[in-house]
């Protein structure tokens, strides 16, 4: 039932902001195909009636005292920074063209 | 070889209380050993950074304290002194974090992880990082991007991943202690091919807080050691609640170094061991099935009742466990991106955007697995695929608690092999991702549940270690103490001592220092 194709991993990489050559992707849809294909009897396991499991012990209403904590400085939050300036991080243009 | 780096963390613990020996023998008799053995091209390489200033300054205060005698030296923790490990995963105040990816080359944490601060409390020296698969994504080390790390009963072996180097290092005596982190068995199946203990507390049982999330519904920190004892000090040092971690449980840690000793008379009547049937027979080495069988014989005699447990969905397992952690790796890993910390790769040619530089950091940063993971986890949370894949997985997990909660009614806990295979040579498993994956076959079924796991040593087959894992219900990690214990103490009555005394004496390594 899986049947990944090129065109499908090229989009997933796009997705996943994961710059990918042609040989790459041509490795990698053969790869996913198999383990698609070895996985994809858990999607027959269970039927409608079974419930969900996101979280293996479940805690509800976990809150702490609205104080004021440890933070980060400025300039620790900064230090692994690649680029930075005016105690912010710095980036290439967010738009095309711009 | 010093005799410092052959002792228990718990028999070394007692000597520094003694004054026989001083941390700071300790930490340079381990240094030491690091040096001859740890570098060049026949080197273990289990460490990525050696922390040599630090932790003999630390073993230092130590050794002042206890001279000074008085009230502080009493309040001193058991393990003041005693030197550890810490996987590359776990972030630390002044050590690099890499998690094993050129993404972090260099990174220095400005916080510490909360078991980090508990190991600083307890003043134990950390005597540096320890090698993995890339992001902990792996089970042989050979993902890293630093290197593989080697086994140290065959150096052209793997020491199992993700946690390779911790359990290289604790195999190797480079280290009595380590830290390692379990997401579908990385403590507990580099643990069994190295000879060494490794346990997977109760999910919420020790804080996550400061590791390097890869699938947060089941990564776990916890203990590598190479005795039972010392991973039950290990355990209640680093367990109990955090307030920094929304998903750590309020309640007090159970007394684990209680059950350890109680396990050590080797008495284990009243307790019934279920062997789960799914977890034996096919798929599994014919030596590992003999070790696990006489295993089961040595529990029987030392009067525990054997039953056996039938989990049919554990078939579903690694399937289910392959999409919900890749699902998690996809979304936690989204934000390396070369924006706050880490590399920032440009791309080569056209117009230099915030997206394509992202794009490019990514591809440069991320190794093959890495890649793989996100790329099936984005295919499986995505628009017509997530209920058939993510949410069936989801679906799965409810059926693997069930199959759980049906077995612990007539056991009090879970016995099977470890990992189904003996340590495998460099490359045999690495053009073969899901050959890789079948690794952690016994040891997912635990991280899906949030139930607690351990392996110890179960001998050998072709001279190469065997472990036996134990699992018990969520928040019953004592019982997996005292049941390891118990074995741990009989088969080495039978072996004439620890396993790993008859690991292959390590020459210094060929060329070249320290990683």
């Amino acid at each position: 039932m899986s049947a990944i194709s090129r065109e499908d991993v090229a989009h997933l990489a796009r997705l996943a902001h994961i710059e990918m050559s042609g040989a790459e992707l041509e490795r990698m849809t053969g790869e996913l195909d198999a383990i698609v294909d070895a996985i994809a009897s858990v999607s027959e396991a269970a039927g409608d009636d079974v419930p969900a499991t996101s979280h293996p012990i479940p805690l509800h209403n976990v809150m702490r005292e609205d104080v004021v904590g440890a933070t980060l400085t400025p300039e620790q939050a900064l230090q692994n920074a690649p680029d930075a300036e005016d105690n912010r991080f710095k980036v290439p243009a967010i738009l095309d063209g711009e | 070889m010093s005799e410092i780096i052959k002792l228990s963390a718990t028999e070394l613990a007692k000597k520094l209380r003694a004054g026989e020996v001083t941390a700071v023998e300790a930490v340079q008799a381990h240094l030491d050993r690091i040096a001859e053995i740890d570098g060049g091209d026949r080197g273990l390489n289990a460490f990525l950074h050696v922390n040599a200033d630090e932790a003999l300054a630390v073993a230092a205060e130590v050794d002042e304290i206890r001279a000074a005698g008085g009230t502080e030296a009493e309040a001193l923790h058991p393990l003041a002194g005693v030197p550890i490990a810490i996987k590359d995963l776990i972030v630390t105040v002044g050590q690099p974090t890499t998690a094993a990816s050129k993404m972090l080359e260099g990174w220095m944490s400005p916080y510490d992880a909360t078991v980090i601060e508990k190991i600083r409390a307890a003043r134990m020296p950390m005597l540096g990082k320890t090698n993995l698969d890339e992001f902990a994504m792996g089970s042989s080390t050979e993902h890293s991007a630093y290197g593989i790390t080697r086994n140290p009963w065959d150096l052209g072996r793997i020491p199992g991943g993700s946690g390779g180097g911790s359990a290289a290092a604790v195999a190797g005596f480079e280290a009595p202690l380590a830290l390692g982190t379990d997401t579908g068995g990385s403590i507990r199946q580099p643990g069994a091919v190295t000879g060494t203990v490794g346990v997977k507390p109760t999910y919420g049982g020790v804080s996550r807080y400061g590791a390097i999330a890869m699938a947060s519904s089941l990564d776990q920190i916890g203990p590598v050691t190479r005795t039972v004892l010392d991973a039950a000090y290990l355990h209640e040092l680093i367990g109990g609640h955090d307030p920094k971690d929304s998903t750590s449980l309020n309640e007090p840690v159970p007394a684990l170094v209680d059950a350890a000793k109680q396990g050590l008379t080797g008495d284990l009547s009243g307790v019934r061991v279920g062997i789960v049937k799914e977890l034996t027979g096919e798929g599994y080495q014919a030596g590992v099935q003999e070790r696990f069988n006489e295993s089961v014989e040595v529990l029987k005699a030392a009067g525990a009742e054997i039953v056996e447990v039938s989990c049919p969905n554990f078939k579903y397992a690694l399937g289910a466990y392959y999409l919900i952690m890749p699902s998690e790796v996809s979304s936690n890993l989204a934000k390396f991106d070369g924006v706050r910390y880490g590399q920032r790769v440009l791309p080569e040619e056209g117009p230099l955007t915030i997206e394509r530089v992202m794009g490019a950091t990514r591809a440069a940063g991320f190794g093959d697995e890495v890649k793989r993971r996100i790329i099936l986890g984005t295919y499986a949370l995505s628009a017509g695929y997530y209920d058939a894949y993510y949410g069936s997985a989801q679906k799965v997990r409810t059926l693997i608690q069930r199959d759980f909660d049906a077995a612990f009614e007539q056991a009090d806990v879970l016995v099977s092999p470890t990992s189904p295979n003996v340590a495998f040579e460099f490359g045999a498993k690495s053009d073969d991702p899901l050959a890789m994956y079948l690794n952690d076959v016994a040891t997912i079924p635990a991280n899906m549940a949030g139930i607690p796991g351990i392996s110890v040593p179960g001998g050998l087959s072709e001279g190469l270690p065997v472990g036996i894992q134990f699992l018990a219900p969520a928040r019953e990690d004592a019982r997996l103490y005292r049941v390891g214990a118990a074995l741990e103490k009989l088969l080495e009555d039978s072996w004439g001592g620890p396993l790993i005394d008859q690991a292959p004496e390590l020459a210094a390594a060929t060329t070249g220092g320290a990683a």
